[in-house]
Formats: structure tokens, sequence, C-alpha cells
């Protein structure tokens, strides 16, 4: 193990804003494609299920 | 054989097979991701030119990585169903291009950062992330062309021509700009000389690459799922689908 | 064939000297961005000299890809397209002709008042005539490549700005044989290699671009 405690590892050898800066935006980047790509299914899935619903009240085109 | 990888080439057999792929990948992404991160951070060692810094390569190479082998995937499958007519290849492509152009985007993020304490700068006009920069115009005008077309054929074909004078001019675009680079030796850093790795890092970083490939297959088929719900709404089997 | 590449080739400049002033712009817009650069960035001779062929280049590019929009709007709008495409002769090939016409139309003009405009930047003797040949062979590559943009983009929403996405990033290693060659002569080191790879870009280009202007129309005039 070459870090001694917590603080040595958030420092990154005083690279740290570096390295947390880098993986911070690509966490953040992939956390919201992930949550984007999920609730576009959502909405797009209910929206095929309300599809039906207005077909059986015969009014949707 | 053929028969049974047509069957899936159907929007409709695909999307649920999809549905059941998009969990498979992103568990796999996960797993992959967490080892690769605990070989980066504690097992590989620090490097003795860019001591810490260096542990920005476990995500910029494979984001750089993923951010070539995605455009070449998607203008195969443009351009498999520009041949081929098939809809499914020419929606995995317009699937794929967000997530390649995000790539690109992490590629030359991280490399901003990776470049400051490295060489002292955010950004330098070299063959690779200057080649890099072209690569997100190129993801950019694909998706800005097919966001421009209503039809969504056309937007398909459209986008697959595109695509593949791309692919064609990838190459030669890398081609030049490296010889750009070589003519103008003023501008340049020695800075695609990677210190001589030790096989922890490598490691890391080759399980780092299959982690982002496993996370970009997921989100593609994800957002193929997305895509056939939305061209296919009128079909009945779209309609019939259960809630959820 | 032959008669119908002369047919599309002559219909198109005919057209365009009829609409003297839309071609006379673009010539203008060349001139006019040319001539903004040293009031951006000074007037002291020796930096505008090393910057003249990038200037002149990244100005030609821009000049080249304004005009792509005319080059098949005019026959889509009026259902020529469609008559184009439905005729005996191969698709590629009368592609190529209005290509052609296009390049005549503003590649030459370009190349001619270019070493006007590099004697206004300091640039004399030699590097002006690598100037002539390189543009010489560089535009016909602007107008092939342009082709597939302009024609990818017909009757979509915001075309204009949309053919300057596609088509720029594809013109980058033209801008870089382009103007290295003019700096590299310049810098008194030849510029045989530049224009070498600068003739074989145009002979790639001739080869691919009207086939991929072709499916462009075809989808575009479905």
């Amino acid at each position: 193990m070459q870090w001694e405690s917590v603080g040595q590892f958030f420092a990154m050898g005083g690279y740290g804003r570096f390295v947390w800066g880098s993986y911070a935006v690509t966490a953040a980047v992939i956390l919201i494609e992930v949550a984007t790509l999920v609730r576009r299914h959502r909405t797009l899935r209910r929206r095929a299920g309300r599809s039906t619903a207005t077909d059986s009240n015969g009014s949707s085109p | 054989m053929a028969v049974n990888w047509f069957k899936y080439a159907s929007p409709q057999t695909f999307y649920p097979l999809a549905g059941r792929l998009v969990p498979l990948f992103w568990l796999l992404a996960i797993v992959l991701g967490a080892i690769g991160l605990y070989i980066g951070f504690f097992v590989a060692p620090t490097d003795f030119q860019q001591g810490e810094s260096y542990r920005i390569i476990f995500i910029h190479v494979p984001a750089a990585w993923m951010s070539m082998v995605i455009y070449v995937v998607m203008a195969a499958w443009a351009g498999l169903g520009l041949v081929l007519n098939t809809r499914l290849s020419s929606m995995m492509a317009t699937a794929l291009a967000p997530t390649g152009a995000l790539m690109t985007f992490l590629a030359l993020w991280t490399g901003a950062l990776w470049g400051k304490p490295t060489w002292g700068t955010w950004w330098a006009w070299d063959a690779r992330m200057t080649s890099e920069l072209i690569l997100l115009f190129l993801y950019i005008g694909f998706m800005a062309l097919q966001a421009a077309i209503d039809d969504p054929r056309r937007a398909d074909k459209a986008g697959a021509i595109l695509a593949l004078v791309g692919v064609v001019n990838v190459p030669i675009i890398y081609f030049s700009v490296k010889w750009w680079n070589t003519l103008h030796q003023g501008a340049s850093v020695s800075l695609t000389r990677a210190p001589s790795m030790a096989n922890a890092m490598l490691l890391g970083m080759l399980i780092m690459a299959l982690a982002f490939w496993a996370y970009s297959i997921g989100a593609a088929l994800l957002r193929v799922r997305s895509v056939i719900l939305e061209r296919e709404r009128h079909a009945g089997w779209v309609r019939e689908l259960p809630p959820g | 064939m032959g008669a119908a590449f002369v047919a599309v080739f002559r219909r198109d400049i005919l057209q365009a000297w009829r609409r003297r002033a839309d071609w006379l712009n673009t010539l203008f817009f060349f001139v006019i961005v040319v001539s903004l650069f040293p009031l951006g960035v000074g007037p002291e001779p020796e930096p505008l000299r090393t910057m003249a062929p990038g200037i002149l280049w990244v100005a030609a590019l821009l000049a080249a890809m304004l005009s792509l929009q005319r080059m098949f709007g005019d026959d889509f709008a009026d259902g020529t397209l469609e008559q184009l495409i439905l005729a005996p002769q191969p698709l590629p090939w009368l592609a190529l002709a209005k290509i052609a016409a296009h390049w005549l139309l503003t590649g030459v003009p370009l190349t001619l008042l270019a070493p006007v405009l590099g004697l206004q930047f300091g640039l004399e003797g030699e590097p002006l005539f690598v100037l002539v040949a390189a543009l010489l062979l560089g535009t016909p590559c602007l107008s092939l490549i342009g082709a597939v943009g302009a024609a990818l983009t017909l009757g979509v929403r915001g075309g204009g700005v949309l053919v300057a996405l596609l088509v720029l990033p594809l013109y980058i290693p033209i801008l870089i044989f382009g103007a290295g060659a003019v700096a590299a002569s310049a810098a008194g080191i030849s510029a045989a290699p530049h224009l070498s790879l600068l003739a074989a870009g145009l002979l790639l280009a001739l080869a691919l671009a009207p086939w991929a202007t072709a499916a462009a129309l075809r989808v575009a005039a479905e």
C-alpha cells in the first residue's frame, strides 16, 4: 500500500486537483448520461402504454 | 446461423433482448471499473517521472480509445444499414453517436488536466489532441445532420453517407495533423512518449478500457431501445408492451 | 455521356452568369475576410508574412464553403434535380459536371485573386507561385468534398450552418497541405511534398466524392 493516510490519497502527491478533476468530471458525465438514458426510456415506455389506453377510447389518431 | 442472426435484426425482437443485455453490460462495467480503479490507485506504483498525476491515464486512454472505436463501429453500422436497408443497424449508429461524442469530450478533458502538470499547458496543438478535437467535430456533425432531418429513414441514410465519408477521412486527417505537427517543431512538446509502464499500470489501463467498452455497449443498447420505441410507436407490438 | 456532362456544365455556368452578383459576392467575401486579419492582428509585416498562407487558405475555405449551397439548391427547388436523377447518364458523372462548374466559378477566381492578396501580406516570388499551384490543386478538392455536404443538407432545416459543420472538419487536410506548401516555400524549403500530397488528395476526392454526392442526392430527392 502506497498511501499512508486518507489525506495523502486525496492529495495525490500534490496533483489532487488534476487527478480528481478528471475523475469527477468523468463520473459526472457517465452518471448524467445514465440518468438521461434511463429517464428517456421510461418516458417513452410510459407513452407507449398510454397510446394503448387512448386507443381503446378510440380518440387517438 | 444466418437465420438466427437475422431474427434479432428486427426491432421487435431486439428490443427485449437489448433490455436484458443492458444491466448485464453495466454490471460488467461496474465490476471491471472497480477492479481497474483498485489496481490503478492501490497496486500501480507512483511514476518516477510524473508522480501521481499519471493516474489520469486510467480514464484518459480508455476514453480516447473508445472515442475512436465507437466512430468506426458507428460508421460500420450506418454503412450496413445503408447497404442492406436494415433499420436496426441504422438505429444502432444513431444510438452510438452521443456516447462516442461523450468519450471524445472525456478524452479531451482528461488530456487537458493531464497536460497541465505534465507539460505545463492545458492544451498543446499536438497531433493526438488535435485529431481528437476534430473527431469531436465529426461526431457533432453526424448528430447535427441527423437531428436536422425529420424523416428518420432519410436521416439514417444521410448520416450513413456522412459517417462513411468521415471514416475515410479520419486516417487522412490524422496523417495530415501529424505531418503539420512535425513541421512546426517550435509548438510541439514531447508528450507522446509514454513513460516506461509498469505491468500494474498497463493492466489497470486495459481493465479500465474493458470497463469503458462494457459501459459504452450498455449505454448504446439502452439508447437504441429508446430510439426503437420512438420510431415504432405506431407499431402494434409497441402498444402492447406491458408498462415498465 | 460527354454531351450530358457538357450540357450540365454549360447550364450551370450560364445560370451563374445570369446571377453574376451572387458569385461576385463570394469573391468579395474572400477579399474582405483576408483584409480583416491585418486589422485584427496589427500591421507589422513580419507576423503577417508568416501568417499569410494560413489566412489566405482559411479565407478560401470559408469562401468556397459559403458558395456550396447554390450548387444543388436551385435544382432541388425547381425539380431539375429529379430530372438529373432520372436521366440515363450515371448520376455521379452529372454531379461531377456540377462540381466542375462550381470549381470554375469559385476555385479558379479565388486562385487568381490570391496572389494579389498575397502581395499585400509581403509574399513575393516563389511562394506566390506555390500559392497558385496549391490553390489549383486544393480548390477542386474543396468543391468535391463540399458537394457531398451540400447534397446531404439539401432542403434540411438550418442548412447553411449545418453545411459548415459537416464540411469544415473534412477540409482540414487540404488546409494543412495547402497552407503548408506556401509556408514551406516561404521558409526556403521545397514545397513539392505538400503539393504531391494535395494532388493525391485531389485524386482520392475525384474517385470518391462524386459517388458519395450522387448517393446523397438520391437520398435528398426521395
